[in-house]
């Protein structure tokens, strides 16, 4: 027993930010506080996916003088996750900051960033 | 009460869609077919060292470039919701002496390790993106850096002006490059955004990889700038409430 494998480890993890971020979005009322929790959900999709690329005993995808071209395919985790998680962080990035925005101008008509006292769009 | 009760069914529920996925989790002992194909043709084919950007670059360029979109856009977006109004506030265009006096200047220990920094962390996000091809990193990596070197530069002299004009010029230059490039890839190679446009050079140098690093600098410099301009918006902000 060598103990729970690297991607057990990112996965479980990335599972337990999904569940923490969502709980977060769901009860806060504080909108910087739910923005927090959008982030930790996000985060946690990032690791899971990235834990579901990996290859045992693989390295990352760079060819160098460890990993020579010939043996790239049997020795590297697979670069489409990798790749496509990249594309994700920066579209968070971009969520991120236009919520934020939002906060601000909440902030400045209602003077409060509780999420109870923007009752315009409620159904 | 209810609503606690629901909030509670909407976790437990999604921790057992989740919880398929953990117990059935077995690691991969190789790569997906796509996977594959990437780490095996793609060191010949594109002539990049760092597969995934040969993925992001090319493989997967039109993603990247509405990814580029994506986030133009919110950028236009935090500029939308955080403009500044004209009417109200002191008047003058530039943002009023009597608004800027009330920030308390930094430390002289900031202000210097930050005039010492700053080319070194905006030198280190230019390499990063010019060594997208070669070493973990790339356009969005070292735009980031970049925009943090920003950020410092504001924590740390908050009254320095950042050009809007000189932003916009070099945003809009880079991302026309971008697509101009993708354009030039299916007159003169494969398809839209193929990177074998110019020679492929030797493997594993600082010029090769065809339009590869090209791509990069100019998703660096789009990156860099979008994201400078997103915290001056923030900044300017705090300065009017």
């Amino acid at each position: 027993m060598t103990g729970l494998p690297i991607s057990v480890i990112t996965l479980s993890t990335g599972l337990g930010l999904i569940l923490i971020g969502l709980w977060g979005l769901l009860t806060q009322r504080n909108i910087i506080r739910m923005i927090v929790g959008f982030s930790l959900l996000d985060t946690g999709i990032h690791m899971v996916m990235v834990s579901i690329g990996y290859v045992t005993g693989g390295t990352a995808p760079i060819i160098d003088a460890t990993v020579p071209a010939a043996q790239a395919a049997a020795r590297v985790v697979d670069p489409v996750p990798s790749a496509l998680v990249l594309t994700a962080i920066v579209i968070g990035l971009g969520v991120t900051a236009v919520m934020l925005s939002f906060a601000v101008r909440i902030h400045q008509t209602k003077k409060t960033l509780d999420i109870e006292e923007c009752t315009e769009s409620r159904w | 009460m209810i609503k606690r009760l629901f909030i509670f069914l909407v976790l437990i529920m999604t921790a057992v869609i989740f919880l398929d996925l953990a117990v059935n989790y077995r690691e991969n002992v190789s790569l997906s077919p796509l996977g594959y194909y990437y780490a095996d043709a793609g060191p010949g084919e594109l002539g990049a060292a760092n597969l995934v950007t040969a993925v992001v670059v090319t493989y997967r360029g039109l993603d990247t470039l509405g990814e580029v979109t994506v986030l133009f856009i919110s950028a236009a977006g935090v500029g939308l919701l955080l403009r500044r109004e004209r009417k109200s506030g002191s008047g003058d265009g530039d943002g009023g002496d009597a608004v800027m006096s009330r920030h308390r200047p930094s430390s002289e220990i900031v202000e210097t390790a930050t005039e010492l920094l700053l080319p070194m962390v905006i030198l280190f996000g230019i390499y990063v993106f010019l060594n997208g091809h070669l070493s973990p990193g790339g356009g969005f990596q070292g735009g980031a850096i970049i925009a943090s070197g920003t950020m410092f530069l504001l924590l740390a002299l908050p009254e320095s002006h950042i050009s809007r004009l000189l932003i916009s010029i070099i945003e809009s230059l880079s991302g026309f490059g971008y697509v101009v490039v993708g354009v030039l890839g299916v007159m003169l190679a494969g398809g839209f955004l193929d990177n074998r446009i110019m020679s492929l050079g030797t493997f594993g140098s600082l010029f090769s990889a065809g339009a590869i690093p090209l791509i990069y600098i100019f998703i660096g410099l789009k990156v860099g700038f979008e994201l400078s301009a997103v915290l001056d918006r923030f900044r300017e902000d705090t300065d009017r409430s």
